[in-house]
């Protein structure tokens, strides 16, 4: 019998050697995307040919350049850890599944930062 | 059986179908839908800071017959996928998983996505 802990057991394990922490990553963006999702759809839809200047207005109230970050980044990590296991469920040569994971996660974090980018420079520079 | 015969999930072709199978399939398509979908919104917002000409070409294709159909199945795949998240979060908490229930979760989803779906873009329509 092990004197181990439940906890202690489960910590680092799984096929991916990671522990729970890659499930509770997925839920807490999971949590977080529902109002932010809504939020932003809703918002979006109600600027439906709006123009240039009112876009940029938008974007550049301090409420909304604050959730739109939020936004962001609740957004790439989600879709990096979804993607994840879409991609160890069908990629089954070890090479190829490496390069495969590598490439989200590097195109994730490039489309998070650059998406960062674009609402900091319309909320600080304007349009 | 050695480690390299052990079945690896998902083996689509030996289930009988069934709605919640269905479902859940349809929650990976519209998740890998959405990730791809991400493309445009950082497209969107990189063209607003890029300035007033760049974000008229993105508009301009937004509200053309492929940006809308494409907008369309996005808004459609967001709310299911939320939707359909939330069940995964009840079944986290250890709830929902009797047959009957699981199935109709699924159903009220899919009526939930629709519905949802059609207000947003008569949100949209009404704006425009």
């Amino acid at each position: 019998m092990s004197l181990e802990t439940r906890l202690a057991r489960v910590r680092g394990l799984g096929s991916a050697k990671d522990g729970t922490h890659h499930w509770w990553a997925q839920r807490l963006t999971a949590v977080a995307l529902v109002p932010l999702t809504i939020w932003f759809a809703v918002s979006v839809a109600g600027m439906t040919g709006g123009n240039y200047a009112e876009a940029v207005a938008w974007v550049g109230s301090p409420i909304n350049t604050v959730l739109l970050l939020l936004l962001i980044a609740a957004t790439f990590h989600h879709v990096q850890l979804g993607i994840q296991v879409v991609l160890e469920d069908y990629v089954h040569g070890e090479g190829a599944k490496i390069a495969a994971l590598m490439f989200v996660k590097f195109a994730c974090a490039i489309l998070a930062v650059a998406s960062g980018y674009a609402v900091l420079r319309v909320a600080f520079v304007g349009g | 059986m050695s480690t390299q015969d052990r079945p690896l999930s998902p083996h689509l072709q030996v289930y009988r179908w069934q709605w919640t199978m269905a479902y859940s399939i349809l929650h990976r398509a519209t998740g890998v839908g959405l990730a791809v979908g991400t493309l445009y919104l950082a497209w969107w917002l990189l063209a607003l800071a890029g300035g007033a000409e760049s974000f008229a070409t993105v508009s301009e294709f937004s509200g053309g017959i492929i940006g809308r159909l494409l907008l369309f199945g996005w808004t459609w795949a967001l709310f299911y996928h939320l939707g359909n998240g939330i069940r995964h979060l009840f079944w986290d908490a250890g709830k929902g998983f009797e047959l009957d229930t699981a199935a109709m979760s699924g159903h009220i989803n899919v009526a939930f996505s629709v519905v949802a779906t059609l207000a947003l873009w008569a949100i949209a329509y009404a704006a425009a």
